[in-house]
């Protein structure tokens, strides 16, 4: 086995030219064009999943017609929006390979497992059940149905799992380990990986935030019902379900935020010191509520970090710590290095981090040469040589272990390197938190409303309602920019910078795809749009109307 | 036998079976591309045409699953196979990927009002995804045997260009048309996936002018099936592969997977009754106006010969992706596979293969009851 590794290793020694800076930056902007273009319909998935779901139940509880139109009128909906989802994650899927093979490899061990899993256990549940969800209704009986209808929300959930416990791994590796004999990290604990409290917390806290931009799309597209005097029992009865299942997702959401900082702020410092714009730290440090940052700040200057803040002296440390004098490091802390992190380990600068990274990479080159030299020797028979190269490779292996940590910094040419942009970090965050806390005041606000029957009166409300609609997507997708962009340079936290990761391709396949996605995904979001505005305006089907499962679309749902 | 006994080299044999499965089962599932192939030929009336996408529509999502599961399983069992085809190839799955997206959203958009595009853009869509998916899959398929232009370098990880594999030219996939075998197998996968829709049709509609129509054209894709595969079939068969030895190092072996179907006389079983299956559904179909079955056995016949195929690529030391660029570079199920751990963690999840399977089945069975009825599809 070894020596067939080594012959693989050993073919393609001749080593080509080093790859086009522009090749990442495309490559880049290609997996986030495609990830936030998915994820503008993932979340309307999960969310009004669970909101149609309920509204089932209540249907086969009740046995009220107005819940199975209800239910149906939304199932509509999920259809249009679930079809574009379906398309746009199967790109995401190929690109891991297409455009970040290097990934690929030397992640695939771990990352590879949650994708075969999410294939075989969630995407078929999904698959099937929406067929029964969409041509069922009059062909199993209504608990096989209902059942089929929380079938397709949990699939679509357990789908989110597993990709969140891939996603979770690159922000905070857990459960492995550097193989240098494969050149690749290696899955040493299945449970640490899939288990691990900061997948837990992250699946949590995005499949909740979904229920919340979920319910703001209910709310919203009844609202316009209200406003236009039309379908006023229908548009009530979806504002009370949708509002009830948005609030109680976003406590989960603020619950699971608070922990998602402190995991963050533990694991990932550089993306919890963009976040929050911070350059110097210490211990008692304010957050900045609301504030403009300084764009000519850099992380080795003088200059203030903000022209206008707002701050809330300890909280940040409250924050980062759970005590109101906890140590946090800033952006150039991180760079100088020496203070104490949470364990209580005197940090090093990025630059030593660098030197060790390059001495890392070294070894493995030294690693890969006396491998060779020692099947040579085994081919010979020469034990003394063979005993030398041993000994050798075991020093070598015990290097890797103790640095490799530090590997993905052997990738950079200065500690600048290792900063994401601090300023779309930054405003992504609070962008993020303060819609989330519009929604948390709307949501039970209209909970009450509704059922004091004053909703059905407040024109105003219900426009704000109509209005905030788009607040939940930006609110949702500046989430992401802030985990993921916050994660830069990395693609695998320390481990992998994404110079490190892409395909070795001319950075013109890259432009040519980019653009042709850019194409499509702006006419099939125009055209999801015009569907979707019509089928609101069309509304809900006659009450005494017929049930043709096909009446939404010839083929599809 | 405890998973815990088992050794590396028995779940490499494994998972290069699961995947080699749900290889079959996808080139089977493409049927529904072969119906969208046909829908100018066969959906000349409003009716018609609305009759073959419902009868697609309940089946596309399951084909386009059955894909993303196939990728994702190469993926987690052989990652380096993955990042060597994917990242090199890439314009061949490009260009298969797009016609899956626009495919996935045709289905949903086609039967819209102010769809934007208009019905015939997506039924253009529908058509494309038909011929181009077939072909390009089948050619990417036939790259197994017939190789491709690589180099792998663990190496390079510690040197200045830190990509471990490389392709060898700037055409990157497209080149696998100038392989003439590359192309003959592209094109008996269309004919064939065309064959399977026509059998799906006849067994699924009630139309009786689609399955007049269908059966016309089940006979010209037969011919053109034949022409296509049997001579692949012979190269193949005649076909020098390499071998790799105890130490993996790669070698010629002549009539290699001749070779390999004599050491695996399971493998030779499934693809003789595979085709038998093939051309027994095929050949009743056409000779018997009556009979409607067909779809099971050429189904059955479909899934035994491409997994016969599929094995005898890998199994037996045989380099499954093998490089025309550094024969050592050729990928083994032993050099590219995913570690022991994450092998075992994954067979334990493949133990619901057959839980996914029958709720599957269910699914179909309560769905399909009226479409077979042809006053309901009419």
């Amino acid at each position: 086995m070894l020596n067939a590794l080594a012959n693989v290793t050993a073919a393609s020694a001749d080593a080509v030219a080093p790859l086009a800076p522009t090749l990442v930056d495309w490559s880049r902007a290609q997996f986030a064009l495609t990830a936030m273009f998915h994820w503008c319909f993932v979340p309307l998935t999960l969310g009004l999943g669970v909101i149609m779901a309920v509204m089932e139940t209540l249907y086969v509880k009740t046995g009220d017609p107005k819940w199975r139109r209800t239910t149906r009128f939304w199932q509509k909906i999920f259809g249009i929006n679930f079809a574009i989802g379906v398309a746009t994650g199967i790109i995401l899927e190929f690109e891991f390979g297409t455009n970040w093979s290097n990934y690929s490899w030397l992640v695939g061990d771990i990352f590879g497992a949650p994708l075969a899993i999410e294939g075989i256990l969630a995407f078929f549940m999904e698959a099937t059940f929406i067929s029964i969800m969409f041509f069922g209704w009059d062909k199993v009986g209504k608990k096989a149905h209902l059942a089929s209808t929380w079938l397709t929300t949990a699939g679509a959930t357990f789908s989110a799992l597993w990709i969140l416990v891939a996603n979770a791994w690159m922000q905070n590796p857990v459960g492995w380990r550097f193989n240098p004999d494969t050149m690749r990290t290696e899955m040493t604990d299945f449970w640490a990986v899939a288990l691990s409290p900061f997948a837990i917390n992250k699946f949590l806290h995005t499949v909740t935030s979904s229920w919340m931009l979920g319910a703001a799309v209910v709310v919203g597209i009844a609202s316009w019902y209200l406003l236009k005097n039309r379908e006023k029992v229908f548009a009530l009865d979806s504002v009370r379900v949708a509002a009830a299942v948005g609030f109680a997702g976003l406590l989960l959401t603020l619950y699971t935020g608070d922990k998602s900082a402190y995991q963050v702020a533990g694991a990932q410092p550089m993306k919890f010191a963009a976040m929050e714009g911070l350059y110097d730290g210490g211990t008692g440090v304010e957050i900045t509520a609301v504030g403009i940052l300084n764009a000519e700040k850099k992380y080795d200057d003088t200059q203030k970090p903000m022209l206008w803040d707002v701050a809330l002296p300890k909280v940040l440390s409250l924050l980062a710590t759970h005590s109101l004098d906890g140590h946090v490091p800033g952006v150039s802390d991180i760079v100088r290095g020496g203070y104490k992190d949470k364990d209580g380990v005197t940090t090093l600068s990025v630059s030593e981090k660098m030197a060790l990274g390059k001495a890392v990479r070294r070894a493995l080159g030294e690693y890969t040469a006396t491998s060779k030299a020692l099947r040579e020797a085994q081919k010979r028979g020469d034990t003394a040589a063979v005993a030398t190269a041993t000994a050798h490779l075991e020093a070598q292996r015990k290097t890797l272990d103790a640095h490799f940590k530090y590997f993905g910094y052997g990738f950079f040419d200065s500690p600048a390197d290792a900063i994401p942009h601090v300023p779309l970090t930054f405003y992504s965050f609070r962008v993020m938190v303060i819609i989330g806390v519009y929604y948390f005041a709307l949501f039970p606000l209209l909970c009450w409303l509704v059922k004091t029957g004053r909703f059905a009166k407040m024109r105003g409300l219900q426009r704000l309602c109509v209005c905030s609609v788009p607040l939940a997507y930006i609110c949702s997708q500046a989430g992401w920019i802030v985990a993921e962009v916050g994660r830069q340079p990395w693609a695998i936290q320390d481990i992998l910078p994404l110079g490190a990761a892409v395909s070795n391709l001319d950075p013109t396949n890259v432009k040519v795809t980019f653009f042709i996605f850019l194409a499509l995904f702006s006419v099939l979001l125009a055209a999801e749009l015009r569907i979707l505005s019509k089928q609101i305006q069309a509304g809900p089907e006659p009450l005494s109307g017929g049930l043709d499962p096909c009446d939404a679309g010839l083929g599809g749902h | 036998m405890p998973l815990g006994t088992l050794d590396l080299a028995f779940y490499q044999n494994y998972w290069w079976c699961i995947v080699s499965l749900l290889g079959a089962l996808l080139v089977f599932m493409l049927f529904v591309q072969g119906g969208q192939s046909l829908l100018y030929s066969l959906g000349k009336t409003d009716a018609q045409l609305a009759a073959l996408l419902r009868s697609l529509g309940k089946k596309w999502e399951l084909t386009f699953t059955t894909l993303v599961t196939f990728g994702g399983a190469f993926f987690a069992s052989f990652p380096l196979f993955y990042s060597t085809s994917f990242g090199g190839a890439y314009w061949v799955w490009m260009l298969i990927l797009l016609s899956f997206v626009v495919q996935a959203v045709s289905y949903e958009y086609i039967s819209r009002k102010h769809n934007l595009l208009g019905r015939s853009a997506y039924r253009g869509f529908l058509f494309a995804n038909g011929l181009l998916a077939p072909v390009l899959l089948g050619a990417a398929v036939s790259t197994l045997f017939h190789g491709a232009e690589f180099t792998v370098g663990r190496g390079n990880l510690a040197g200045l260009m830190p990509v471990v594999s490389v392709w060898q030219n700037s055409w990157h996939g497209l080149e696998a048309v100038a392989n003439l075998w590359n192309v003959a197998l592209g094109l008996a996968v269309f004919f064939l996936s065309r064959c399977l829709a026509c059998l799906h049709f006849i067994n699924n509609i009630g139309d009786t002018e689609i399955r007049r129509k269908s059966r016309n054209h089940l006979l010209y894709n037969t011919v053109g099936f034949l022409l296509c595969f049997l001579p692949w079939l012979v190269c193949l068969l005649l076909k020098t592969g390499l071998t790799a030895d105890a130490d993996g190092v790669l070698a010629e072996e002549s009539f290699k997977y001749f070779h390999n179907f004599l050491a695996a006389p399971a493998a030779a079983a499934f693809l003789l009754l595979g085709v038998v299956l093939v051309l027994a559904g095929i050949l009743t179909t056409l000779f018997r106006p009556a009979f409607r079955r067909g779809i099971w056995p050429a189904g059955v016949g479909t899934v035994l010969v491409v997994l016969a195929l599929l094995l005898v690529a890998g199994l037996n030391e045989t380099a499954f992706y093998p490089s025309l660029s550094d024969a050592q570079s050729s990928l083994t199920i032993r050099n590219s596979s995913s570690s022991e751990v994450t092998l075992k963690a994954m067979s334990v999840v493949s133990l619901f293969i057959p839980f996914v399977l029958a709720y599957i089945c269910w699914a179909w069975r309560a769905l399909g009851k009226e479409d077979a009825a042809p006053e309901k599809s009419k």
